[in-house]
């Protein structure tokens, strides 16, 4: 399960407890309120562009009532007439209104006049919450990981047992025969000499017609092997390169259920799926500073900070996360090509997946459960003749087809075209 | 009928015992490959240290380290933009709408540019009016990647900051101003409305400031014979799609005439309609593009131009001009002329070319005379506004010193003056001199400080083509280097802050577009407005000289005609002057594209020569001569115009008028271009007083001129029956089997069809379902102008070889147009003369004639490409089947899979296969546009890039096809009409190429399949090919 904090994202049960059993121990000047029913509405109202410690779009809110008490004097009516009309404040001529209004670059709050006193009330005692420690998080990260290490030891043990026995059984076997023997010696029994025959391989070497059929055999299979090797050259199965940032396909497209083409969004009218650019992860990653610690920990399993990689996207699009703002000092991604096609094959993103609407996945695997994104198809050209023989073509509400289908399948009398019935094996429909 | 006559690409296939002519026809590859060069001799072999154990060890172990190292693949890297921006998606072109205006050529066109590259100009169709791509302009996209582009602004040799740049000049140009000398615009014409205002602002603030536009190749004369008749400088405009009579004296309007752009229009009525074409008559020097594609060519010296010009004028106006000394045959031909210009009345229009003042005025006088509705006097053409006359006067005022500053752009008058070295001495006195320029070329290089300028496709700009017609320039890339337009330096000049881009958006918005709205301007290119009343600014400048021409104006009608007449006095051999089709003005010297375009008429290429007829060329004792290969050598002339000598090589002409000979400007570059293309002399050096006519002496040189002229490669196995053509009269009156039948074949001794099945070796594919693609080449439509040639090249990615290479046949077009010559002038004198031949002894003498009837040969230009034969030889040879057919009709070529064999090219009866000799994109050797990391970018990234050893040729653009069939499946919809374009058939402005899908019954080819004129090229052969040709019908009738 990973998830990562989000602004609208619940945080999990444990840490809403721990933070319960706070805001008892806390000094309530929020009195009456609920935090848990204020988290839930700070959530949905609020989380696009308030954190409760870190500067966003609008200021960070954790204590915010006291600190307005304290630093300038502002009751809680204030803080109900800035939520439910914003600019009607600015408006009154208030000075921390005004000033607020100017700090965060003349952007006017949302007006919420939904929102009842209570609702407020609540949301301010959620506010009004200590920080929590993320301890209990990563602890149960851990214990995940020491359970899942054990199922590994466990089943090495019982194979590890398993081999002691046979040894155990093997020597035994063989001190069980030399005590017989040593009886059989000892009490004059005659054990029967084994006859001398020739040895096999002299019989084998003999037969002049079994060497034959060997040969044979023998150079066919290191033909066959030898083939293999050499057809295999070139072709990048598995290609598993290393990253410059570690994008996990796993969390983006698996957990959080992304779909390919919001990111790869040329591949329906391209011929390339296009690697996405930084403004598109900066869509979210605006707002996504860094994950769920229960993330955070399974990346740590596998050696990889989380955290750190998303810093290096904002290093990479040049986004300061501190002021919330572009640098301008963008350094572009150099991520590693895994799929290449050679310069003389054409292939087009888009006839594959906005024109016959293949999955994704048909080509690239499952890609949803890659942490690292490698080359799942062979991609030779007998792998795509195969699909072009077996895919029957989509001409379900497409009139470029209308016409063409009818007259072929009247031709072939079949119901169904496959890519090849429709062409798809001609040379110059990818060699151009 | 058409069968009948006898074609000839050189006089050398008129030579009956050629024995090169039988060797080209006998070897697709005519070059043995040198095996003894890397083999070696005996002797070498027998020398050598290595055994053939160690040989052995060798191959071995680098085969084994090949293949091991071969095993890790490399490592690619991907970057994707950080901010991607909106209009650009990886992978899918966008379309730009601007304009090319460089002072030679002036076109609105498409920009298509791939991932924020362009890489090809096409046509814009919405800007019908002002002129299409030509050769140059398609060619025009590699000139922004050209390496010896300038990076900066540099002052001398340093190179210097905008910053410094701007401080200095403009402190500089205050000084001159305050010391009250002049400053100097000098500049190619811009015909730009913004440009023309700004120039006035900065006239405005340093008071002494004159403005001289200079053409490299002057209409001076048009212009002042125009401004003296109408009271605007411009040039008169033509639409010949209007004419059905055409007499041109001396006017290539198919060529750069007027800056050309007249093709389209010419070729509407050139296709015989309800049977009716028009009847296009031209007398000439040399033999030009518009002359090629004249019903009757008279070959005329520019001096017998000049009387025919008044002649005809005298005939037509009817005014008492006496002309005397034309040679009998001409005067008849005039008189046919005159006497059909008549009858057409004002469906008749008249042209010239000769540069003389008079005769401009005749030519316009005599088509007032028929109101010739060709002929729009109230939209004049402004694309050229030079004046010979204020460049002279400049040139006198540097020399004598009264020129404090002088700003040059677009303009390279070091190279394109006759006088150039008077033009270095006034420099040399000038206190300031600035040139603007892409390059350092002989002018920036003598200039105080050059500021880089941008290509076109990095600027903005606007264009009035003709009165009333404007077009917008927008930037397609960000510069590349760091360079400056004119304009924009301009503006900080007269201390203005505003960009230029705002600057032409605010003077559209107040004085062109009344209203309408800038952006669909600038989305369409181009904006008609109402004609405008006010002048334009250059005008002024001129107005000075025109005290001349207004005595022009007072004298009565007939005087211009007169003083023709009596100023045509022939002082011996006349050199007339012209611009190829391939290079211009020379502006774009460094584009191997161009230099590598086979000139249409002769078919050389990386060269200019001298042009001149065989008769004159036998007196002087200057040959022409093929060697084994079937290379083209020539004589070198010495060619001396008062006093001043160029040598020059010589080519044969046929058609050249006697007593004329033709030289190429735009050649003999030295200054901002590779060594490769350092090819030809420089012809400018005799345009003295921006005459193109001149009289010259030769003499012959020594030494030999090794051509690159592929006039003889790729004959089609001497095979017949290339061109069918036949006259206008037969093909009204007669049946279609009698100037177009189809040949036949013997089938139990009755005579079949070729295309009937029973005669067939192949059984027939049912092509019947999807698409089937034709492509389908009017010859009449066909001016020969080799637009399509280029957008060839840039579309395919089809390399450049290089001139030694084309002189070995290995020149790398997919595309190439044919130009066929017949010998006689008429069809029935040539068929009586070959019925009447008897026996060999008469064969000889009576072709012999023919021969000499090369005098004035007829000619006809068909683009050959490959054939998409739907029973192709080529693809039964191929031991690998690397070609293949599709269903579409397209001819594959699998090149991962060729070995290079080249049986294909071998069995191939067109010859349109090409071999890669070399891998000219990863060889130094080829120092052209592929092999430098800039010029790479112009390659099409749909397109691979041929590898060595691998056997090419055109694949109908299915890159093209197949992009367009994904185009309406994602929409879900059928494939529109007449959708489906090649590169060729877009580039086509003239409308002979049409293309298309014969399965839909709607479209423009499927119609052509079925009309009487189509014909199949060598269709006795059985190829079944799917490219059509319809049948050239010339209008012979005279008057």
């Amino acid at each position: 399960m990973e998830k990562v904090i989000h602004r609208k994202l619940g945080k999990n049960i444990l840490h809403l407890g721990l933070i319960i059993l706070l805001a008892f121990t806390t000094s309530l000047s929020a009195q009456e309120g609920d935090p848990a029913k204020g988290k839930a509405l700070f959530n949905a109202n609020c989380a696009a562009c308030h954190q409760l410690d870190k500067k966003m779009t609008g200021p960070a809110l954790r204590h915010v009532e006291q600190r307005l008490s304290d630093d300038q004097g502002l009751d809680r009516d204030w803080i109900y007439a800035w939520i439910r009309n914003s600019s009607g404040v600015i408006k009154s001529g208030d000075a921390y209104a005004n000033k607020i209004y100017n700090e965060y670059g003349g952007a006017a709050m949302t007006a919420f006049p939904q929102l009842s006193d209570d609702d407020l009330n609540n949301i301010l005692a959620y506010t009004a919450e200590e920080k929590a420690a993320p301890v209990a998080a990563v602890a149960s990260a851990e214990s995940a990981t020491t359970t899942s290490n054990e199922g590994g030891i466990s089943n090495e043990l019982i194979l590890g047992a398993l081999a002691i026995l046979f040894i155990l059984l093997a020597v035994g076997l063989y001190i069980v025969n030399k005590t017989l023997r040593r009886f059989a010696l000892a009490q004059n029994i005659e054990l029967p000499e084994a006859t001398q025959r020739t040895p096999l391989w002299k019989a084998f070497v003999k037969n002049q017609f079994l060497m034959l059929v060997t040969a044979i055999f023998f150079l066919l299979a290191s033909a066959y092997f030898a083939f293999g090797y050499f057809m295999q050259i070139g072709v990048d199965q598995g290609y598993e390169p290393v990253q410059p940032i570690h994008y996990s396909h796993r969390i983006h497209a698996g957990d959080n259920g992304i779909d390919c083409k919001y990111c790869h969004s040329s591949a329906r009218v391209s011929k390339t799926s296009g690697i996405p650019s930084l403004n598109v992860c900066m869509n979210c990653h605006k707002s996504i500073y860094e994950v769920a610690p229960e993330t955070l920990a399974e990346g740590k399993a596998i050696g990889v900070d989380y955290n750190a990689e998303i810093q290096k996207l904002y290093t990479a699009a040049g986004w300061d996360d501190a002021e919330q703002k572009y640098t301008g000092n963008s350094q572009p991604v150099k991520w590693v090509r895994i799929h290449n096609l050679p310069d003389f094959v054409y292939f087009n993103h888009s006839q594959h997946v906005s024109v016959a609407g293949v999955e994704c996945q048909t080509c690239h695997g499952p890609v949803e459960e890659m942490e690292v994104m490698y080359q799942h198809a062979p991609l030779t050209m007998g792998w795509c003749i195969e699909c072009h023989r077996t895919t029957n073509v989509n001409v379900k509400d497409n009139a470029y087809y209308t016409k063409i289908h009818e007259e072929l399948s009247k031709k072939y009398g079949v119901d169904k075209l496959t890519a090849a019935q429709m062409g798809g094996l001609e040379c110059g429909k990818c060699h151009y | 009928m058409s069968s009948n006559k006898k074609y000839w690409k050189s006089v050398e296939e008129l030579n009956e015992n050629s024995s090169i002519v039988e060797t080209l026809k006998q070897n697709e590859f005519v070059e043995e490959i040198p095996t003894d060069e890397f083999l070696g001799d005996k002797e070498t072999l027998e020398e050598t240290s290595t055994t053939r154990r160690d040989f052995l060890k060798y191959v071995g172990f680098s085969t084994a380290a090949a293949s091991l190292a071969a095993c890790e693949g490399p490592v690619k890297k991907s970057i994707p933009y950080v901010v991607q921006p909106t209009e650009i998606i990886p992978g899918v072109a966008n379309y730009y709408a601007t304009t090319i205006a460089d002072g030679f050529d002036f076109a609105s066109v498409l920009v298509k540019t791939r991932e924020g590259r362009p890489i090809k100009i096409e046509n814009n169709t919405l800007a019908a009016t002002n002129g299409s791509a030509n050769a140059r302009v398609n060619a025009s996209v590699l000139g922004l990647y050209d390496s010896l582009r300038i990076q900066g602004p540099r002052k001398g040799e340093a190179s210097i900051s905008w910053d410094t740049f701007n401080s200095e000049t403009t402190e500089k140009l205050e000084n001159i101003a305050a010391a009250n000398k002049d400053i100097v615009l000098l500049t190619q014409t811009f015909a730009s409305p913004s440009t023309s205002k700004l120039i006035s602002e900065f006239k405005e603030k340093y008071g002494n400031v004159r403005h001289v536009a200079y053409d490299a190749v002057s209409e001076s004369a048009a212009l002042d014979a125009y401004q003296a008749k109408y009271g605007e400088r411009g040039l008169a405009n033509y639409d010949f799609s209007k004419a059905l009579t055409i007499v041109s004296v001396g006017a290539d309007f198919l060529g750069d005439w007027q800056g050309g752009g007249f093709d389209s229009g010419y070729s509407k009525n050139r296709v015989p309609d309800h049977g009716k074409m028009s009847r296009h008559v031209q007398f000439e020097s040399n033999m030009s593009l518009t002359g090629a594609n004249a019903d009757k060519r008279v070959p005329l010296t520019p001096t017998q131009q000049k009387l025919a010009l008044a002649k005809l004028y005298s005939l037509v106006v009817k005014k008492n001009v006496t002309v005397n000394g034309l040679p009998e045959k001409v005067e008849v031909a005039i008189k046919k002329a005159a006497s059909q210009l008549l009858k057409a009345g004002s469906n008749g229009v008249v042209v010239t070319g000769i540069q003389d003042v008079n005769a401009q005025t005749v030519a316009l006088e005599i088509n007032e005379a028929l109101s010739s509705k060709a002929f729009d006097p109230n939209t004049p053409i402004k694309t050229r506004q030079g004046s010979d006359k204020a460049v002279a006067g400049l040139i006198a005022d540097m020399k004598a010193g009264k020129v404090g500053a002088i700003i040059m752009s677009g303009v390279n008058p070091m190279y394109t003056l006759s006088n150039a070295s008077e033009f270095e001495e006034g420099l040399k006195k000038t206190r300031l001199s600035i040139a603007f320029s892409m390059k350092v070329d002989e002018t920036s290089s003598k200039a105080q400080y050059i500021a880089a300028a941008p290509h076109y496709l990095e600027s903005w700009g606007d264009v009035e083509f003709k009165k009333g017609h404007y077009a917008l320039t927008q930037p397609t890339i960000r510069p590349l280097f760091d360079t400056k337009q004119f304009q924009d330096v301009l503006l900080k000049w007269t201390g203005n802050n505003v960009s230029y881009n705002d600057y032409i958006k605010d003077a559209w918005g107040t004085d062109i577009l009344g209203g309408s709205s800038f952006n669909k301007a600038l989305h369409d290119g181009v904006y008609v407005g109402a004609i405008a009343t006010e002048t334009v600014e250059t005008t002024e400048e001129t107005s000075a000289d025109n005290s001349t021409e207004e005595s022009t104006e007072t004298t009565p009608l007939g005087n211009a005609a007169r003083d023709l007449a009596a100023s045509a006095k022939s002082k011996g051999l006349e050199l007339t002057l012209y611009t190829k089709v391939g290079m211009g003005d020379g502006q774009q010297a460094n584009n191997p594209w161009l230099q590598e375009f086979p000139d249409p008429i002769t078919r050389v290429s990386w060269d200019n020569y001298l042009t001149i007829s065989k008769a004159d060329a036998d007196e002087k004792g200057l040959v022409n001569k093929h060697v084994a290969n079937g290379a083209l050598n020539g004589s070198y002339a010495n060619v001396t115009v008062n006093g001043v000598t160029i040598t020059a090589p010589v080519m044969i002409q046929p058609g050249q008028a006697k007593g004329s000979v033709g030289l190429a400007l735009g050649y003999g570059k030295t200054l901002g271009l590779k060594t490769e293309m350092q090819t030809g002399v420089n012809a400018y050096e005799l345009y003295q007083g921006f005459n193109t006519v001149q009289t010259v002496t030769i003499e012959p040189a020594a030494g030999e001129h090794e051509f690159a002229s592929v006039q003889l490669h790729n004959t089609l196995m001497g095979r017949g029956d290339i061109i069918k053509e036949t006259t206008l009269e037969i093909f009204n009156t007669k049946d279609k089997k009698h100037w177009n039948a189809v040949p036949t074949v013997s089938l139990n001794h009755e005579p079949v069809p070729v295309t009937s099945p029973e005669v067939d070796l192949w059984d027939e594919f049912d092509r019947s379902i999807g698409h089937h693609f034709n492509l389908s080449i009017d010859l009449n439509a066909c001016t020969g102008c080799g637009a399509c040639v280029i957008a060839c090249h840039a579309e395919n990615n089809v390399p450049v070889v290089g001139k030694t290479e084309v002189r070995r046949s290995r020149d790398m077009h997919w595309l190439r147009i044919d130009r066929y010559y017949s010998s006689e002038e008429s069809f029935e004198g040539d068929n009586t003369k070959k019925d009447d031949i008897s026996g060999l002894g008469s064969s000889l003498s009576e072709f012999g004639e023919m021969e000499n009837a090369s005098e004035n040969p007829q000619v006809a230009f068909q683009p050959v490409m490959c054939q998409h034969c739907n029973h192709a030889p080529c693809e039964t040879v191929c031991p690998v089947a690397a070609t293949s057919h599709g269903r579409q009709g397209q001819n594959h070529m699998a090149y991962n899979r060729c070995v290079g064999t080249r049986y294909c090219a071998n069995n191939c009866p067109y010859k349109v296969r090409r071999f890669n000799w070399f891998l000219y994109n990863g060889n130094d050797e080829f120092d052209y546009h592929m092999n430098d990391d800039l010029g790479r970018m112009v390659l099409n990234p749909d397109v691979v890039v041929r590898s060595r050893g691998v056997m090419e040729k055109c694949s109908m653009c299915i890159q093209m096809t197949q992009k367009t069939i994904l185009d309406a499946k994602r929409d879900g919809r059928k494939v529109g009409k007449d959708e489906f374009q090649t590169a060729c058939s877009a580039a086509c402005s003239s409308g002979a190429m049409a293309f298309g899908d014969i399965n839909d019954k709607e479209s423009k080819v499927a119609k052509l399949l079925e009309d009487n004129r189509m014909y199949h090229l060598l269709e006795h052969v059985g190829t079944k090919p799917n490219v059509q040709y319809q049948t050239k019908v010339r209008n012979t009738t005279e008057a």
